[in-house]
């Protein structure tokens, strides 16, 4: 692999450009590969990238049905922050946001990151209290947020409007360190740095059956043949209940579509991330100076990637009475996910009743922010057997009653 | 916007007027039960990607739970039933049967 530097732009330039070269190859597939993943997500081509760096184990496939990046990884408004409530959810989600901060870095790879700073705003009684105890949870955790005063966000968020009318911003939850990341970049950067490890990375190779022998898992059937491995991970997001279905069992998982849209590109005005939980709209700027808006999730089973209008009109509309000045602005594109939700609100990453198969799901709307943890955890999981990241985070809490309950905490999470 | 026909009412109600109640004719595991279907009970679900058995519910009309027969990889609605039923009528069936040739679901394939 060539790196990525200042030198060798100024190398390239000087040669019309002609020596870049691919950034990861476009291999056939082998008959058999030690470990196959399926789903070229953020979470699964993580999951390799730390599977060969922390481990050793290179001889892995990641198979795709569409293209890189292209489910939710590519859809998502890219909100990285780690004030989680509960202790499991503060632990991973914190390990992601530290490993973001050097993820160029380690991937040779510009991912954009940008530790703007995200704010949660409290918009009713309820929710100051809610966002106080986050606070002092994650303190106790070592997370860095801290409960600021409605004027203070007006300091920070010069735009906002913060004595309307019916939802007065009564303060908010603070982490300097959140931020935004470049979506494509995560996606595209890990690629690369699997596939210069030796890793297949196999787009438009969809996975059509799981093969198993006496309980455990042999291989994979796919459109383009069949595929022998050891271990399987099974990184699909909102089709996970596909997949386990092929594998013969079934999970605690509803697949919903979660739209964004974003708007005609504007002068800076916001250097932050606002999120306004009770009235459903989540908000920042891109780089290009787009307004990037999401909002919530629809109620019902749905995997077409199109979502209901009436949810961008409640968002857009709750928006504007918190932002007046961006009621003039017209949206250029919208689009939708098919996101993976479970009842508590929190992800899967667990051995399943197929020995060898292991799955990582239940992102729901916020596992952006978590792909490098999560990759990490998936990763010792799969090689090891068990991760202190992932332990909490099993299958059988739901049996067990040992939820991790951030539906309360977040309402939605982003 | 998907509509769906309430069975009580006969109205023909925008989603805006529905409130989605997740998957139907769950069989309910109370105490006694094994864990096993206990949490199956509460937790699995379905979520197939093509014909779905869901509850709604007529919020701002009628008021009342009815079911609905729907493809999530399509939005193709299939019909709606009253509640008081423990599967899918036939007629319904068969519609879904005559669109997509070979579905089969559960027991009620
Ligand atoms: C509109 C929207 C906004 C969001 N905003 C945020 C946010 O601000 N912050 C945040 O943290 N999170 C956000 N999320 C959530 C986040 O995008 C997801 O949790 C995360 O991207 C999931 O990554 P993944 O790798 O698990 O799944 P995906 O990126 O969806 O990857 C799964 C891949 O599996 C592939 N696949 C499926 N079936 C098969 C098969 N049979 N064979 C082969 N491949 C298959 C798919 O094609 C897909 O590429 C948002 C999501 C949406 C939809
Ligand atoms: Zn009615």
């Amino acid at each position: 692999m060539k790196r990525y530097s200042a030198f060798a732009v100024a190398r390239e330039a000087l040669r019309y450009h002609t020596g870049w070269g691919r950034a990861w190859a476009a291999p056939t597939p082998n008959r058999r590969y030690d470990v196959v993943i399926v789903g070229a997500g953020g979470h699964g081509l993580a999951t390799a990238y730390y599977l060969g760096k922390n481990f050793g184990i290179t001889n892995v496939a990641i198979l795709e049905k569409g293209w890189l990046g292209g489910g939710n990884t590519g859809r998502n408004t890219t909100i990285i922050r780690s004030n989680y409530l509960q202790d499991p959810s503060a632990a991973i989600y914190e390990k992601a946001r530290a490993l973001y901060e050097n993820m160029s870095q380690d991937l040779n790879y510009n991912v954009m990151f940008s530790p703007r700073g995200v704010i949660m705003l409290a918009q009713t009684e309820h929710e100051v209290r809610g966002y106080r105890r986050t606070a002092h949870a994650n303190a106790l955790q070592g997370v860095a947020t801290e409960f600021i005063s409605p004027e203070r966000v007006k300091e920070i968020v010069p735009i906002i409007s913060i004595d309307g009318p019916r939802y007065p911003v009564l303060g908010g939850l603070w982490q300097a360190r959140g931020g935004t990341a470049r979506h494509d970049a995560v996606a595209w950067g890990y690629a690369r740095a699997c596939s210069d490890m030796g890793m297949h990375v196999i787009q438009q190779c969809e996975v059509t059956g799981v093969r198993s022998e006496g309980g455990k898992v042999t291989g994979v059937d796919t459109s383009k043949g069949p595929i022998d491995c050891d271990k399987l991970g099974v990184v699909v997001a909102g089709h996970s209940g596909v997949l386990a279905e092929m594998a013969g069992f079934r999970l605690p998982i509803e697949s919903v579509a979660l739209q964004a849209l974003v708007s005609e590109p504007i002068k800076p005005c916001m250097d932050v991330v606002v999120m306004a939980n009770t009235v459903h709209g989540y908000m920042s700027q891109s780089d290009k100076g787009e307004m990037v808006i999401g909002g919530g999730a629809d109620g019902y089973n749905n995997y077409t990637q199109r979502g209901s209008f009436h949810h961008i009109e409640e968002t857009v509309r709750a928006l504007v009475e918190t932002f007046p000045m961006i009621s003039r602005l017209k949206m250029l594109r919208q689009w939708g996910g098919i996101v993976d939700m479970t009842g508590d609100r929190s992800p899967i990453l667990s051995k399943t009743p197929l020995e060898g198969c292991f799955i990582n799901c239940g992102w729901g709307t916020g596992g952006f922010k978590a792909i490098p943890g999560s990759g990490w955890g998936m990763a010792e999981l799969m090689a090891k057997g068990h991760s202190p990241l992932t332990e909490a985070f099993s299958l059988d809490r739901f049996k067990e009653g040992r939820f991790i309950d951030e539906s309360v905490a977040a309402g939605v999470a982003h | 916007m998907l509509i769906l026909r309430c069975p009580y009412c006969g109205v023909d109600a925008d989603e805006t007027e529905l409130a989605p109640g997740g998957e139907a004719h769950l069989k309910r595991f109370g105490p006694g039960s094994g864990d096993d279907d206990f949490h199956d009970y509460l937790f699995t679900r379905e979520n197939p990607r093509g014909v779905h058995f869901e509850r709604w519910r007529h919020a701002h009309g009628c008021g009342k739970w009815f079911h609905a027969a729907r493809a999530t990889d399509t939005l193709q609605v299939f019909g709606t039933y009253p509640a008081q039923t423990s599967e899918p009528p036939k007629e319904v069936l068969a519609l879904i049967r005559a669109a997509r040739p070979g579905w089969s679901w559960r027991e009620f394939a």
